[in-house]
């Protein structure tokens, strides 16, 4: 939303927000808004659990939205602004560039979560709808691999979400392993 | 347009350097009109790359005015008759300046046109009487992580001092030229103040700013993006649209500034960055290997 005022300015007056390179600048600024409300949207449930405030997780699915449109406009704008609608331009970086590879495929992955977000597909899926939900952690790896893979010598960032994205996982794992534990004790 | 850089290069550079006649005493002559339109000064002062000063576009004009450039001087060294650390004004003295306006491509598939104030590196290297033996220039750039803040990053794969090189022949290329200005006024510190090189038919990381060291070898210089990934910056980095790049498309460039939705002013991208004088050089050289 703030991107979107950052560039109704830059419309009125090029070069006063963005600087010598605005397309760019945008790409990789709704880039970064795009993992950092996955990283979100996965913390959402792990934030739940640990401050016992199980309805919070009710946000998740509008974060969860959030995140797939942000993807998208991501995406458009690359698109548009750098491969200025050339199907071929987009082939040649996605099949050439690992990081378009990683990212095109953090997106694809978005989309069946996206698709079976609301309350009639859960109900339709049933069982099945948490299993293909799972789909999120291979589209947060694949998210991180494309901002390290876009990243030329400089790695703070990359460092700070790997590190959000491991304590995400760990906590799950650790989450995991307390409920196989606490059944087994109650086989007993 | 948003003009930053303007108060760093006031504070950091002489009154006097900043005054035109310093430039008209150095014989100064401007360049003939280009078929380019030269890029608005504010941008090319406040978008590059000095990685030293952070890996932000704009880290450089942010925080290049740190620099101390006073006093400021070249160690020689290596294969030369003349060895030893030069003053730079000692260097400059009785050097013609002029000025050449260059593309300057960047390996990141963007371009500005900057008009150069500078002299030949031919003129520079042959007052330190190289000696026969020497097949390669290495040149490195200031370390000092006091003030140059990327250089104490702990998240940063580059390892300081930045070093680049030419081979010889390259380096006496009359294109070749170790710039100290730009745009009729002293080098801004974002661009590599004091001194530093041009080659207009190499990608920009070739171009090393800020230089504090010139070696003469004659074994290949190990520089620095090619040690940092060689599989993506070769050493001669030459602008080679059919050498494709694992991050870029180098068939083609945007011409900076470029603004959000009436023209990217994308513009095919041409060997050797247009200039075709130097293809002799590599006449018999297989490219793609090295790239």
């Amino acid at each position: 939303m703030l991107v979107g005022w950052d560039v109704a300015v830059e419309i009125r007056s090029p070069g006063s927000v963005f600087g010598a390179d605005p397309a760019e600048a945008i790409v990789v600024l709704l880039g970064t808004w795009t993992i950092r409300l996955l990283l979100i949207t996965l913390s959402i449930s792990t934030v739940a659990r640990i401050f016992k405030r199980p309805k919070i997780v009710t946000l998740r699915r509008t974060v969860g939205l959030w995140t797939f449109v942000y993807a998208c406009i991501h995406f458009s704008a690359y698109f548009t602004l750098l491969a200025e609608f050339s199907i071929s331009a987009w082939l040649e970086d996605f099949s050439e560039r690992t990081y378009i590879t990683a990212g095109m495929a953090a997106l694809m992955l978005l989309i069946p979560l996206a698709v079976t977000s609301t309350r009639n597909w859960q109900r339709r899926l049933g069982l099945r709808w948490r299993k293909l939900h799972t789909l999120i952690y291979p589209a947060a790896m694949a998210a991180l691999l494309h901002v390290l893979w876009a990243a030329k010598a400089s790695f703070l960032d990359v460092f700070i979400y790997g590190l959000a994205l491991a304590i995400l996982f760990g906590e799950r794992i650790a989450v995991r392993i307390r409920r196989r534990a606490g059944r087994g004790a109650i086989s007993r | 347009m948003h003009v930053i850089g303007a108060a760093g290069l006031a504070s950091s550079v002489p009154a006097a350097a900043l005054h035109a006649g310093w430039m008209d005493s150095k014989g100064f002559a401007p360049a003939p009109p280009s078929e380019d339109t030269v890029t608005p000064r504010g941008y090319a002062t406040s978008f590059n790359n000095f990685y030293e000063f952070g890996t932000d576009k704009n880290d450089p004009a942010e925080l290049g005015s740190r620099l101390t450039t006073e006093p400021w001087s070249l160690e020689v060294a290596g294969l030369v008759g003349k060895p030893g650390t030069y003053d730079i004004e000692d260097l400059l003295a009785g050097v013609d300046l002029e000025e050449r306006i260059y593309r300057l491509r960047c390996v990141e598939a963007w371009s500005m046109v900057i008009p150069w104030v500078g002299f030949p590196l031919k003129t520079l290297l042959e007052r330190f009487n190289p000696l026969g033996s020497a097949k390669y220039v290495a040149f490195t750039t200031l370390y000092r992580p006091e003030e140059m803040p990327g250089q104490r990053s702990y998240f940063s794969s580059i390892k300081y001092p930045y070093v680049e090189g030419l081979r010889l022949d390259e380096a006496y290329h009359p294109l070749a030229i170790m710039a100290v200005g730009m745009y009729g006024q002293v080098l801004p510190n974002q661009n590599g103040a004091p001194l530093r090189l041009v080659v207009p038919w190499k990608y920009g990381f070739k171009s090393i700013k800020s230089i504090v060291r010139i070696e003469l070898t004659e074994t290949r210089p190990r520089t620095t993006w090619n040690l940092t990934a060689s599989n993506e910056y070769g050493f001669y980095a030459n602008v080679n649209p059919t050498v494709h790049h694992p991050r870029w498309s180098q068939g083609s460039e945007r011409r900076l500034p470029s603004s959000l939705f009436n023209g990217n002013r994308k513009i095919s991208t041409r060997m050797y960055n247009g200039y075709d004088e130097v293809a002799g050089l590599y006449a018999g050289m297989n490219l793609r290997l090295n790239y």
